[in-house]
């Protein structure tokens, strides 16, 4: 059993933390929440439909009272976006967390660090558990933590790629370089995908596509907790050194002699 | 202009008066007029004024 990290005020246990999108129905995402064993799960905020009123809600399903509710600013791209978007959803949902997207290339979907940096700060000062979402860039991931962000969120790789993590170098370097949480937000496509994060000593790690557009998302999000408590504990108990050369691990005295 | 569509009321309407005739008054919503976010303690009081941009959102599935 992995022992509980903070992310601001909260106390945790789980590690992974999920997304709510490209699920085909609420009840899919919810069951794939309830397999993940997640306790914290990102939302977006959007303009309601005004011409249908009865299609249930999302919090239906996925009730605040059982889960973190951490809403994103998704598809912002400007400063101001995001901030206001952060108050909305802070008003909607009684919290003050918030998963910091401000999107500088809507084709890549890159970070704007600028931007993210000037809406951290406007956040942090109006009281908000900041956590940025963030290319894998040490310094940046400095700036953010001075500012007073709660954690930062590097990427392993672009949103919805599933690449993996395309650079563990950086992220090693991140961890070496902030205190804060360590987030490895974007890029997990399997769960060696999520190990690997995890074996580098983040904190956590926030998926969404990964589970979502599995063949079997159900499946998927259970084998991801397995490879994140499988991860961390691997970081903790620390990996063997790596030898270029065979070493055997039976005695080389007292052979039998079969000649 | 209510989430991007123009609507016309014969009075002026307050937030909450504009959230009941949506069916939307006991749903779990968020408000920004002129980009500018409505307290949920504030609805019964905050009139929309003639030209205003009205968005009312909530929560839905995504994760980046």
């Amino acid at each position: 059993m992995n022992a509980s990290y903070r992310i601001g005020e909260l106390e945790l246990q789980s590690r992974l933390i999920v997304g709510s999108g490209k699920y085909k129905s609420f009840e899919e995402n919810r069951k794939a929440l309830d397999a993940s064993g997640a306790q914290m799960i990102t939302v977006a905020v959007r303009r309601i439909d005004l011409s249908s009123r009865e299609h249930g809600s999302l919090l239906d399903w996925i009730p605040p009272d059982q889960f973190h509710i951490l809403p994103n600013t998704a598809g912002c791209t400007t400063a101001k976006e995001a901030v206001t978007t952060a108050q909305l959803a802070r008003e909607l949902l009684d919290t003050k967390l918030v998963k910091l997207e401000v999107i500088g290339d809507t084709r890549t979907l890159f970070p704007d660090t600028t931007a993210t940096l000037e809406a951290a700060r406007i956040l942090v000062a109006d009281g908000f558990t900041v956590l940025p979402y963030i290319t894998d860039d040490p310094v940046a991931c400095m700036r953010l933590e001075e500012i007073g962000c709660a954690a930062v969120m590097p990427l392993g790789a672009p949103i919805g790629s599933g690449l993996g993590i395309r650079n563990p170098a950086n992220i090693r370097i991140i961890l070496e370089s902030v205190s804060c949480p360590v987030i490895v937000d974007a890029g997990v496509g399997t769960a060696s995908d999520a190990a690997i994060a995890m074996e580098l000593g983040c904190t956590a790690v926030l998926m969404n596509t990964g589970i979502a557009s599995a063949k079997d998302p159900l499946k998927m999000a259970h084998a991801m907790k397995l490879a994140v408590e499988a991860g961390r504990a691997a970081y903790e108990a620390g990996r063997m050194p790596r030898r270029l050369h065979a070493q055997a691990s039976s005695p080389e005295s007292g052979l039998v002699d079969l000649s | 202009m209510l989430n991007g569509e123009s609507h016309s009321t014969p009075a002026p309407l307050t937030v909450l008066e504009l959230l009941q005739r949506c069916e939307l008054a006991k749903r779990r919503v968020a408000v920004a007029i002129n980009a500018v976010v409505v307290p949920k303690s504030r609805f019964a009081e905050v009139l929309i004024r003639d030209g205003d941009k009205v968005e009312v959102i909530q929560a839905v599935g995504g994760g980046a």
